[in-house]
């Protein structure tokens, strides 16, 4: 394996801020203590909703639950952080996810088990999860199957 | 049935100021933005007890750092003003939204001659440290005893994503993928304004650069380098935004507010917003474009916001100053965006090197060159119509000014 000319693969920053859990966020940051991704969805117009909101912000319905969706996605944007906002980080991949069932939910992520020259605009991907305390955090990864 | 009035051209920038600049100046911001808002007031003629409203961005407590610079009431106190109309706040089409806030206050008579001010003092407060992130937090092992975060930003921060620079970075990575942007011609937005930063007694860095310099800056967040950032600053800008009917009455030339651009169609945010190429400067030039008869054509100069060197790239093409996709090309070897090029851009140095005076610096620039005050920055022809626009992604803002009534 050639080690990639920007550095360190690192998973995220060293110090990972965690989200506050309330009523509206916790399904979605512990939705990976099973593995799967989940997000608002309407019981009306049957659109994912992202981030959490009161009513589909669509057709106004006021039914959402959460939904478990495949966990793939395609690379919108990326970026290799390198600059050290947090001391003792090694370079990482801050990646921007659209989820493959609608075009417009789009996750803000790290692009991990893959080396920061190789991601791509486009690349597809599946979401793999970091748990850190109560939390599980959504990453992703190049898709290994079809 | 005649077009709506466009109630803005009621107003006039009479009076420009701008305290001293420079890295860390040891001043504090009160007495920066008294100096800056005094040199106003006497450019535009007026006596402080003429002044009869007040604004800023974004107002006190707002951010981290020498970021929010010094409340209204600081201000009104300490030049004990006597107001018909005051304003501050955060909210709205990014930084310029005080001075669209002044243009409409004045015309809507509820205030005669509004000073406007931004003074950062993000350099004394950084000290010797680097530059913050936000929700930036100190190294070790794991993440207790880290405060947590609930509403916008617990979306990004968990990922290190915790800077403007990270979220810039993926505009300009979509724009290589969808325009074939390359950093050599983003390279063009930084040596461009530090060219015009030679020319500029008060700009902060006035040293050559080269496109060797530039490519060999370190990395930020790929495919931004240093000099792709601007440098923070110490400083104050004031603008009085007066009546039109006081526009004779100046001893520089009025600057005539022709039309504002403020609108935010897409979904306000940093990683929803629908077309990342582009974010809200889109819907701010569409907006502008939509409430004037002058064409981007008629723009003489542009002074666009550059926090980071990409921004200015997609305000160049949302304002039609350049084609879609074609802003690379377009800045390319710099001849077209030069002093004595067909579209002189960010002639003071822009804050890449005259240094971040958030927005502001590019309207006082404005209207030094369409007074023809510029010196060895003046553009050649003097220019009659010149664009301002300040912010980026889901928080941005436009105008167009006029030497004379147009």
């Amino acid at each position: 394996m050639t080690h990639p000319p920007q550095g360190a693969t690192a998973r995220g920053p060293a110090v990972r801020v965690l989200p506050r859990l309330d009523d509206t966020n916790r399904f979605f940051w512990t939705s990976g203590a099973d593995g799967r991704l989940r997000f608002l969805r309407c019981g009306g117009c049957r659109r994912y909703v992202h981030p959490p909101a009161p009513r589909c912000p669509y057709c106004l319905e006021a039914a959402l639950a959460p939904a478990p969706v495949s966990g793939r996605g395609v690379v919108h944007s990326f970026t290799v952080n390198h600059q050290q906002w947090i001391p003792g980080s090694d370079p990482y991949v801050i990646g921007l996810v659209t989820i493959d069932e609608q075009d417009d939910v789009r996750l803000t992520t790290n692009l991990v088990d893959c080396a920061p020259d190789e991601v791509r605009i486009g690349m597809v991907v599946d979401v793999t999860f970091e748990q850190a305390e109560d939390v599980w955090l959504p990453l992703f990864r190049p898709a290994s199957g079809p | 049935m005649s077009p709506p009035e466009r109630l803005e051209r009621r107003s006039v920038i009479s009076g420009i100021g701008q305290s001293d600049v420079g890295r860390r100046l040891g001043r504090g911001e009160l007495d920066l933005t008294v100096d800056a808002c005094l040199a106003a007031v006497a450019d535009a003629g007026l006596r402080r007890e003429d002044i009869d409203g007040l604004a800023t961005f974004p107002g006190a407590g707002v951010g981290t750092g020498g970021f929010a610079g010094p409340s209204t009431p600081e201000v009104q106190d300490a030049l004990r003003l006597r107001l018909n109309w005051h304003d501050g706040g955060l909210e709205g089409p990014g930084q310029l939204r005080a001075v669209f806030a002044a243009c409409l206050a004045v015309a809507a008579g509820l205030a005669r001659h509004v000073l406007v001010y931004r003074t950062v003092t993000e350099s004394s407060a950084q000290g010797e440290g680097g530059r913050q992130g936000i929700g930036a937090v100190g190294g070790g092992g794991g993440g207790r005893g880290v405060p947590r975060f609930a509403g916008v930003m617990q979306w990004t921060l968990p990922y290190g994503a915790v800077s403007a620079a990270n979220w810039l970075a993926w505009i300009a990575q979509r724009r290589m993928y969808e325009y074939g942007l390359t950093r050599e011609q983003l390279a063009w937005i930084a040596l461009n304004a530090r060219s015009n930063a030679m020319l500029n007694p008060k700009a902060l860095y006035r040293q050559p650069m080269s496109l060797d310099d530039y490519l060999g800056a370190r990395m930020i967040s790929t495919p931004l380098c240093l000099y792709d950032c601007d440098a923070p600053c110490d400083g104050s800008t004031a603008v009085v935004v007066s009546h039109v009917d006081y526009a004779p009455d100046t001893p520089s030339p009025a600057c005539h507010v022709n039309a504002i651009g403020t609108a935010l169609r897409g979904r306000p945010s940093w990683d929803q917003f629908d077309d990342m190429t582009t974010f809200s400067a889109r819907d701010a030039a569409a907006s502008m474009w939509e409430r004037t008869e002058l064409r981007p054509g008629d723009v003489d100069v542009a002074e666009l916001y550059d926090g980071f060197s990409i921004l200015t790239m997609v305000w160049l093409e949302e304002l039609g100053l350049c084609g879609k996709g074609d802003s690379g090309p377009f800045v390319e070897g710099g001849k077209r965006i030069a002093l004595d090029g067909p579209m002189p851009l960010n002639t003071s140095g822009g804050q890449l090197s005259a240094g971040r005076l958030h927005g502001f610096g590019m309207l006082h620039e404005a209207c030094v060159q369409l007074r023809g005050q510029g010196g060895a920055r003046q553009v050649p022809k003097t220019p009659e119509v010149a664009a301002v626009a300040a912010g980026g992604g889901p928080i941005a803002g436009c105008m167009l000014l006029t030497r004379g009534l147009s």
